[in-house]
């Protein structure tokens, strides 16, 4: 097995659109999105970077060309050393890309959580769905326009949302542990022990 | 020196085979010294929940160590844990699934508010889609606490007009 050094020249002589990335760690490539299935199958068989320690994205934000960046994270436990692949998702706010789970099955659900988190669709996948959200979820909360309160949406269960009226709420972040002021929230009313929930004639208990 | 009588206790000798008291009474004492709970385990405070079960705070010293993960065998449902928003309606089921008359303990600080989770993904306080009888504060409360919250509940248990309730229901 040649060391990680060459066998990356060697790759970037055979793939010219692969440039360097910049990076502060490990040596890092940018891939063209039509080789970057390609180009992680030579690094697997040729270079030796045989496991797939992680896959996610970049969300560059709304109006970005390339919005998406999808990333692999690689390691060769041959020679023991990293490599980083990250590929520009054409397609903009439905950006797409190609699926590896050909190479690593267990790219499957790393796939899956970064087209329930980033709304990216891996073409080829075998089973596309969300993995950490439920079927159904409007949004994808990674994306950078989604606020961390979450936006006001249903229940996953409409019989459960019909006997308790409740729903998906933007979290209240003033009174919580992030936020040092408490607002216009009064603390002790706040407090769950605040309510009465004493069930005597005038409260009774809800069933 | 003539002394009254200083027993608690029912007595035959003095009483002979009759007790009187109320219905209410009899009936909350037997439920409130016979709990079973349904643990709902999400998260960390289920930890404490397994440490208040076992012998060293041994929950059987107030009548409730017999978990029942059937919500039909169990009639107190204690919430240790965060509550995500695609587990509430799944939370909501089994509570409905246990039998009447039931309860609920919210054990901590997600089950009782969200906690230090004011994200997209988890529900806002278990009161919001079960009716509450206990909050226990803390992150995860100590088995004490959750000990305290059960003989809480049973002082609850015994405040309630268990009688009216059975002949109306």
């Amino acid at each position: 097995m040649s060391a990680p050094a060459d066998s990356l020249l060697a790759l970037k002589q055979a793939h010219p659109l692969v440039t360097d990335r910049p990076s502060l760690d490990h040596p890092a490539l940018d891939v063209p999105a039509d080789q970057v299935v390609t180009v992680l199958q030579s690094l697997r068989d040729q270079a030796g970077f045989d496991f797939l320690v992680d896959l996610t994205a970049i969300d560059q934000g709304e109006g970005a060309s390339p919005r998406f960046t999808v990333v692999y994270h690689l390691f060769s436990t041959t020679h023991l050393s990293y490599v980083r692949v990250a590929t520009a998702c054409p397609g903009g706010d439905d950006a797409t890309a190609p699926s590896v789970t050909g190479l690593w099955p267990g790219a499957n659900w790393h796939e899956r959580e970064a087209f329930d988190m980033f709304g990216i669709r891996f073409t080829g996948h075998p089973d596309l769905r969300r993995i950490l959200m439920w079927e159904g979820y409007p949004h994808h909360p990674l994306r950078k326009e989604f606020p961390l309160a979450g936006i006001e949406t249903t229940l996953p269960d409409l019989e459960v949302v019909a006997e308790t009226g409740t729903k998906v709420i933007a979290a209240p972040m003033a009174g919580g542990p992030f936020v040092a002021s408490p607002g216009e929230i009064n603390l002790t009313d706040a407090e769950p022990r605040a309510k009465d929930e004493s069930w005597n004639e005038r409260n009774e208990k809800p069933e | 020196m003539v002394s009254s009588n200083s027993e608690l206790a029912y007595n035959t000798k003095i009483e002979g085979d009759v007790v009187v008291t109320r219905a209410d009474a009899v009936i909350n004492w037997i439920r409130s010294n016979s709990v079973w709970p349904m643990p709902m385990g999400l998260a960390c405070c289920a930890i404490e929940l397994m440490a208040t079960a076992s012998s060293r705070f041994d929950i059987a010293r107030f009548g409730a160590e017999v978990f029942r993960f059937s919500p039909r065998q169990a009639d107190c449902m204690i919430v240790a844990g965060t509550v995500t928003y695609k587990m509430a309606p799944h939370l909501r089921r089994i509570y409905d699934q246990m039998a009447e008359p039931k309860w609920v303990i919210a054990m901590g600080a997600c089950a009782s508010s969200g906690g230090m989770y004011r994200s997209y993904a988890t529900l806002q306080g278990v009161d919001r889609i079960v009716p509450v009888d206990v909050y226990i504060s803390g992150c995860p409360p100590r088995p004490e606490a959750l000990l305290d919250a059960l003989i809480k509940l049973q002082a609850k248990m015994g405040t309630d007009r268990s009688a009216k309730r059975l002949m109306t229901a």
